[in-house]
């Protein structure tokens, strides 16, 4: 039988005498309760424009800049999940919002994140004067807009997915709306949320790393954290500060995996769908050590009291009404007028920014900016099938060897995880003591933090491929190209495009800060879009940075459209192994 | 069974009534599908009923408005009397696929239903320990829905439906994916639970394919027909409980039913049908290789050609479902026919049986095209083309006339494997073109 680990929320044993566990996992969380506590305490000093911060590049300090760190890491990923459920909720439920949140949602996911940082970072200010509070929430934002997206697409299609029977049974049953959403639609959609969650703050990390150090109308504000810890070493040369800013990030990375990822990953198995009982992932240590911990029983009883509370104050509301013939003949009338005003909008939007371009940049400069974006577009592709080139064999060499790719996946996902902007002096250095071109040699630097998506996901799909097959095509003598070509490409594609499309995606974001670097003094150029939008940031043109991210923008969504999505089509249609 | 005479004094508009119930689905054309054709149905008090039909005849859509869930097109249901909008307390229905939260365990999912009525927890336990501990589950309550076989995850499902002390209990195709023995343990039961009165409920309907768990359930079967769903027959089932499988009335019963379900309207006895089926006739959806094996079956011994269908069934280890539809198709093309509850193989079936592979491939071409309107239309137009290939697009198109998507593209694809089969076109699948060219 199944062992269970489930933290108890709807059965709990009715003793709650503490166990040796809590001695442990007391001071374990209280600990890092009051740790967060003094570093939200640093978030709101006084600070006006021009103020310098100093960054000290003492080792000693980084515990505490790594703290700042985390906490807005912690600050951002909360605020995605409120953002998440709120916003996929409502997308979900209503016809008439989901017409307008989706298609924004999609074009949200495809501006470059460093964007947002340059645009919403003088509307921070303006909020809080005075105070480092609105430098902090900017960067705040910014790791949120890494995140958000992508956990509100997983939860709206998961809303959406919720199986017809299960809903049908709560009808039946009664179930508020409020209680089927606690009880059913959030339950089922936590498998894919965790996952997602866990994706996105690995893609967070990056983003950290590259906004605490922001600069305002040509002023750096360096907020104290691990990146601006590396800010500060590149431009003193001190490749030893960059070595350990990058050993304090992994500690960082393997405390967020060990103590948050790994047991969620683990509890939610028990919300997934599935007939049978999966493949069981092993208990996590932290996992473990919570459930022995008898007051953590005690905190699952708190939210299954809360939940029965909440259910509870639903049912003295009154229920929804129900569409009626009459009501729905009146409800189309409102579609056709929402749809009206939506496109009345879009068409105003349009027209003001035609009107705006033409004011403040004139088409010429267009044009340039859309030559800049074909020549990162031709840096995207080239890199993306050198990563191919390179990791598919690999990937499925590894793949092969399922003990292998058991013990190699977790250090993957940790090398996904671990922003590649932290190697960049390293790789930059490189570039100036060798006098490499820096129009090609910086390229590499776009996909050293993304690469690793094609790795992880061709090895997942080696693995997924049936015995059998490797079977009959040994039986058969399907060896070499042909192997290559009729077994292998063929059986893996589908995950290798899954693989490439997030690779392609965090290329594009990256072309913005790896197409200039710095090294002390020198700057290294690449022609292309992210470094136009770089520079205009510097310089603070506002028309600029928005025309730069909207061509951006632009290209990655089309280049989505034209390649990535029918590609995805057509792995899903023809090459599914089921 | 004479006390429920006394204690139903509504009978007059019984537990549960559906007045002239329509139900449209919508397709590309206006009308839409009308899949529920003006239902007028009782159920009284202490009355077992049992709807049977083919896949598709809307039988689960039908049960579906009766619980509230769905919204007739037309004509209304009532509960006691009062007109039934949206699930009402009072009636509870058990799930063919379970619809356990795999989240909660046992207990959680049994107290699922009381926890929305705000029934205060000490209560809640106890009913639920004790629906729990009626259906045969004590000892699970802790455990989770995954932990469960699917006999114990349906009996969650009957303990989660009976905690709510139901006046009437739905169950919709309850045992179908449970295997034979779990299925019937389960209803024996349910029966038991029904016979000695141990539950409150004073009326079921049960919706099924199976029809020996009709006959061993009901006090009267309703047989649904097709396209749009109607009610073709009600018959009683007078007899005592519990009931014996091996009573020969049980035997001719269950014989009747499976007549009834088995014949395609108008296509009874010898007679060729009345009235021909059109391009968007829903052909059912036989497989080539249990056809060619049902044949060869019913040519040799022991059947020589006539067999009993509930035999038949059993025997082949074929579902009732999946004998309908291949004996559906079987006298749709005139390979056999069905009567008295006996499929006999005609002239045509038995060449087919026993001729080689290549002219049973002419034979099956032969009568595909006289009998299946669309499989003649495509090869018609495939031959007038001057190309001789035509898009499936058009074809998927003509048939979204009379069904839905869905339907349509089941029924595109059913004929196209039949076609391929008799080499009456080619199809390709990757383009969604169809032509005369054979690769």
């Amino acid at each position: 039988m199944a062992q269970r680990w489930g933290l108890p929320i709807v059965a709990w044993p009715s003793r709650l005498r503490p166990s040796v566990w809590d001695g442990i996992a007391l001071p374990l969380v209280f600990g890092g309760l009051i740790l967060l506590a003094w570093a939200s305490t640093q978030m709101s000093q006084p600070f006006h424009l021009g103020q310098q911060l100093s960054i000290s590049l003492d080792p000693s300090y980084l515990p505490a800049y790594a703290l700042r760190t985390v906490m807005r890491m912690a600050l951002a990923l909360a605020a995605s999940l409120a953002f998440s459920i709120v916003y996929a909720a409502t997308a979900a439920k209503s016809k008439r919002a989901e017409k307008l949140l989706i298609p924004i949602l999609d074009v949200l996911q495809s501006v470059p994140i460093l964007g947002f940082l340059s645009i919403t970072v003088t509307g921070f200010i303006w909020l809080f004067p005075g105070s480092l509070l609105g430098y902090e929430c900017a960067a705040i934002f910014a790791i949120f807009t890494s995140q958000a997206w992508n956990m509100t697409f997983s939860l709206y299609q998961s809303f959406l997915g919720v199986p017809h029977d299960l809903r049908e049974a709560a009808r039946m049953y009664h179930l508020s709306p409020w209680h089927s959403f606690w009880q059913l639609e959030m339950p089922f959609a936590l498998p894919q949320l965790v996952w997602n969650m866990m994706m996105s703050v690995s893609g967070g990390w990056f983003f950290v790393v590259a906004s605490e150090a922001i600069s305002v109308n040509g002023t750096n504000v360096l907020l104290p954290g691990i990146g601006s810890y590396i800010a500060v070493a590149i431009d003193r040369r001190d490749l030893h500060a960059v070595g350990y800013a990058i050993f304090a990030m992994l500690v960082l990375i393997l405390i967020y995996d060990q103590l948050l990822f790994r047991p969620l990953l683990a509890w939610v198995q028990r919300f997934k769908v599935e007939a049978i009982v999966g493949e069981e992932i092993e208990a996590p240590w932290f996992l473990v050590m919570l459930q022995r911990a008898r007051v953590f029983r005690g905190l699952a009883r708190l939210f299954a009291l809360m939940a029965r509370i909440s259910s509870r104050v639903s049912q003295t509301l009154p229920a929804l009404p129900r569409a009626t013939r009459r009501r729905r003949r009146l409800g189309r009338v409102f579609d056709i007028a929402w749809a009206v005003v939506l496109l009345a909008g879009a068409t105003a939007a349009l027209v003001d920014i035609a009107h705006f371009v033409r004011a403040e940049v004139g088409w010429a400069e267009v044009g340039h900016v859309f030559v800049l974006g074909a020549i990162t577009l031709l840096r995207v592709i080239v890199l993306i099938a050198l990563a191919a080139l390179v990791w598919v064999p690999i990937g499925v060499w590894i793949g092969l060897r399922p003990r292998l790719a058991r013990r190699i996946q977790p250090v993957i996902q940790f090398l996904a995880a671990f922003p590649a902007n932290l190697f960049f002096p390293i790789v930059v250095s490189l570039i100036v003591v060798y006098r490499l071109t820096p129009e090609i040699w910086l390229s590499p630097l776009m996909i050293l933090g993304t690469q690793w998506y094609i790795l992880f996901n061709v090895i997942a799909g080696t693995l997924a491929l049936p015995t059998d097959y490797l079977l009959v095509a040994s039986n058969l003598g399907v060896r070499r190209w042909l192997w290559w070509r009729r077994l292998i490409l063929p059986g893996i594609f589908p995950a290798f495009v899954t693989g490439a499309v997030t690779a392609s995606g965090g290329s594009w974001n990256a072309s913005i800060v790896s197409e200039i670097a710095r090294w002390g003094g020198t700057t290294l150029r690449a022609t292309g879009i992210g470094a136009y939008i770089a520079t205009e940031t510097e310089a603070g043109d506002f028309p600029r940075i928005a025309l730069g991210i909207t061509v951006l923008c632009i290209y990655v969504l089309v280049f989505n459209r034209l390649v990535w999505r029918r590609l995805y089509h057509l792995a899903e249609e023809r090459l599914r192994l089921d | 069974m004479a006390a429920e005479t006394t204690l139903a004094a509504d009978v007059g508009t019984g537990l549960v009534a559906a007045n002239h119930v329509c139900k449209t689905y919508a397709t590309g054309e206006s009308p839409g599908r009308l899949v529920l054709d003006h239902i007028d149905f009782t159920l009284k008090e202490g009355e077992i009923v049992a709807i049977l039909g083919k896949s598709g005849s809307g039988k689960s859509t039908f049960l579906r408005v009766l619980a509230g869930l769905t919204e007739p097109s037309d004509g209304f249901a009532t509960y006691r009397g009062r007109r039934i909008d949206d699930p009402v307390t009072g009636i509870a229905m058990v799930f063919q696929s379970f619809a356990l939260f795999p989240w909660l365990t046992v207990l959680g999912n049994v107290e699922l239903g009381l926890e929305a009525q705000g029934v205060p927890l000490d209560e809640r336990h106890r009913r639920a320990i004790a629906a729990i501990d009626l259906i045969g589950l004590d000892g699970f309550e802790s455990a989770y829905p995954k932990e469960l076989s699917g006999g114990m995850r349906q009996r969650v499902g009957f303990a989660r439906a009976l905690v709510v002390n139901p006046d009437v209990l739905l169950l919709d195709e309850p045992f179908s994916q449970l295997d034979v023995l779990t299925a019937e343990t389960l209803r024996g039961d349910v029966e038991d639970l029904w016979r000695d009165r141990r539950i409150p409920t004073k009326g079921i309907i049960l919706v099924s394919h199976n029809i020996e768990d009709a006959v061993f359930l009901a006090d009267r079967i309703i047989v649904f027909g097709s396209d749009p769903g109607c009610i073709r027959a009600d018959i009683p089932v007078p007899l005592p409980r519990p009931r014996d499988q091996a009573n020969p009335i049980f035997r001719s019963l269950v014989d009747q039913v499976y007549t009834l379900l088995t014949t395609v309207p108008g296509v009874e006895g010898a007679k060729r049908r009345a009235e021909p089926i059109g391009v968007g006739y829903r052909v059912p959806d036989a497989s080539i290789q249990q056809l060619i094996g049902l044949l060869e079956a019913l040519s040799q011994p022991p059947y020589e050609g006539r067999a009993d269908l509930p035999k038949l069934a059993e025997s082949e280890h074929l579902s009732t479902d999946d004998l309908m539809v291949l004996v559906e198709t079987l006298q749709l093309l005139g390979l056999a026919q069905v009567g008295g509850g006996d499929i006999e193989i005609l002239p045509a079936g038995q060449a087919f049986a026993a001729a080689d592979l290549h002219n049973r491939k002419q034979i099956f071409a032969d009568h595909l095209r006289r009998a299946v309107p669309l499989a003649a239309h495509i090869r018609r137009v495939l031959d007038e083309r001057p190309g001789h290939s035509a898009p499936e697009g058009r074809f998927l198109a003509e048939l979204e006339d009379y069904l839905s998507e869905n339907e349509a593209r089941q029924v595109f694809e059913t004929v196209i494997n039949w076609g391929r089969y008799a080499e009456l076109f080619a199809y390709d699948i990757d383009s969604g073109v169809l032509s005369l060219e054979n690769p």
